[in-house]
């Protein structure tokens, strides 16, 4: 029996003038997989897990998210409606590096914010929701505090209970950890590692290897707008294949040296 | 020496207040007309359609670089010739003053709104929110706290450019005070009072500015 995919892109190709980003990106991630996209910056990973909840729009290629399917079929393919990309948006949760908290509501206005606009759940079933998910990430005590009083690794997490509020079925991280003090690194990894716990299919770009090659089950090295190498995590990382690869994690090999002999 | 003698203006108290009367409803109809010209110009300017921007940036452009005085005169003399209508020259001077007006809100409500980070769009996008939603509960809630200094400000220029509107004898506190003076020949008292009368109006309002501007940097 095949499982049907989560994720699934195909022929994926993404260009912003001349400089083409992506050149036919093709992959699937099973549901409840965690992948993470891994490579050198200007690889195209950002923008690759971009177009999965159409934040930025492909020039070809096929998304495929849960039920909601989004294809170009060709140079001639109007754009999709305001209202369409909206719902297909709803469907994932993304994290961004630079939080993107909406500054003008408390953590828990944040947190209701697209379950009250988006999926027009009543108020007080809203609240109730958004406070369990604060309990989540471990901020139930930050309810009523405005991003600005809120430590990096905070707005991160409430970021992160604001994405699930959705009840995405697809969870996407930006380089998520990227802006963080390295102390708060911490904190938003262990959430992130419970929802993989928890069996929730995520998209990862990170920088983190260590947290990569322990919490994803499939790594995808990007080069130059093309996948280069992907499989397992661990052996990716461990014994990687092709030269961009080796030679990209070579450096986390040289810093952290007890990473290749846990076999 | 000049013998200052301010009493004679008790006599015409009546006239004079008709007069900030007539200048302070001026104001509250070209700041609410010029607000409104501002937000369908601003946000035209911010459209993905050039059939809307373009002739927004015109009208701005047109409005902010002319002088305002011109811009009475010939709405009163000039645009009835065109038009081939009748125009009060009350409905002259409110309109062109609100056009003139709102050619600034409109770059003040433009700025504002591309001064909120692409981030806070893009996080609303992610959650599934429309167009429509992401401007009116993400952009413009935390665009109008920054607006609202600048609009202010502008919105006290709007006040003190009412006192224009005697050039087509609209009887605001300036034209009043003219009617005193052809009577008294005492223009040194009364055009006095008549600054101090603006004064009085436009202190309290800048103090508030300056209250908000300090709350708002807090944010």
């Amino acid at each position: 029996m095949i499982e049907l995919s989560m994720i699934e892109i195909q022929g994926l190709r993404k260009q912003f003038g001349d400089n083409v980003v992506l050149r036919d990106v093709s992959m699937r991630v099973a549901p409840g997989e965690v992948v993470a996209l891994v490579g050198p910056s200007g690889s195209g990973k950002s923008t690759l897990l971009r177009c999965i909840n159409l934040l930025t729009l492909p020039d070809a290629g096929s998304i495929r998210v849960g039920t909601h399917e989004f294809s170009y079929l060709g140079a001639a393919t109007r754009l999709p409606s305001d209202r369409v990309l909206a719902r297909f948006r709803a469907n994932t949760g993304m994290v961004f590096q630079h939080f993107n908290l909406f500054p003008h509501m408390t953590a828990l206005q944040n947190v209701m914010e697209g379950m009250v606009t988006v999926l027009r759940t009543p108020k007080p079933e809203a609240r109730a929701r958004a406070l369990q998910l604060l309990d989540k990430v471990g901020l139930s005590d930050k309810a009523d505090a405005h991003p600005q009083q809120l430590s990096g690794g905070q707005k991160q997490r409430v970021a992160i209970a604001r994405a699930l509020a959705m009840q995405p079925q697809v969870m996407l991280f930006d380089e998520a950890t990227s802006a963080l003090d390295p102390e708060l690194v911490g904190e938003v990894l262990a959430v992130i590692q419970s929802l993989a716990k928890d069996g929730m299919t995520m998209v990862i770009v990170t920088h983190e290897i260590a947290f990569a090659r322990e919490v994803a089950d499939v790594l995808v090295f990007m080069r130059d707008g093309v996948v280069v190498e992907s499989g397992p995590a661990r052996d990716v990382i461990d014994q990687p294949q092709q030269a961009a690869t080796k030679l990209f994690f070579s450096r986390f090999h040289d810093t952290a040296p007890q990473s290749g002999v846990c076999h | 020496m000049y013998q200052w003698n301010f009493e004679f203006l008790w006599e015409y108290r009546s006239l004079l207040a008709t007069g900030l009367l007539y200048t302070l409803g001026y104001t509250v109809m070209c700041i609410a007309l010029g607000l409104l010209f501002g937000l369908i110009a601003g946000m035209g300017q911010l459209s993905h359609w050039g059939v809307m921007r373009w002739p927004m940036k015109g009208y701005v452009e047109l409005f902010r670089s002319t002088p305002v005085l011109v811009q009475i005169i010939w709405f009163y003399y000039a645009l009835p010739v065109l038009l081939g209508i009748e125009m009060s020259p009350g409905m002259a001077a409110v309109l062109a003053l609100s056009l003139y007006g709102g050619a600034f809100y409109s770059e003040i409500i433009r700025g504002g709104i591309i001064s909120i980070e692409v981030g806070q769009s893009e996080a609303a996008r992610a959650l599934g929110m429309t167009r429509f939603q992401i401007m009116h509960r993400v952009v413009l809630p935390q665009a109008l706290r920054r607006m609202t200094p600048p609009l202010l400000n502008q919105s006290i220029m709007q006040l003190k450019n009412t006192s224009l509107v005697s050039i087509v004898a609209l009887p605001d506190l300036v034209y009043q005070a003219q009617a005193v003076v052809h009577e008294t020949y005492r223009p040194l008292e009364t055009y006095t009072l008549i600054a101090l009368m603006y004064l009085a109006v436009l202190v309290p309002a800048t103090s508030l500015i300056k209250r908000l501007e300090r709350r708002s940097d807090t944010l």
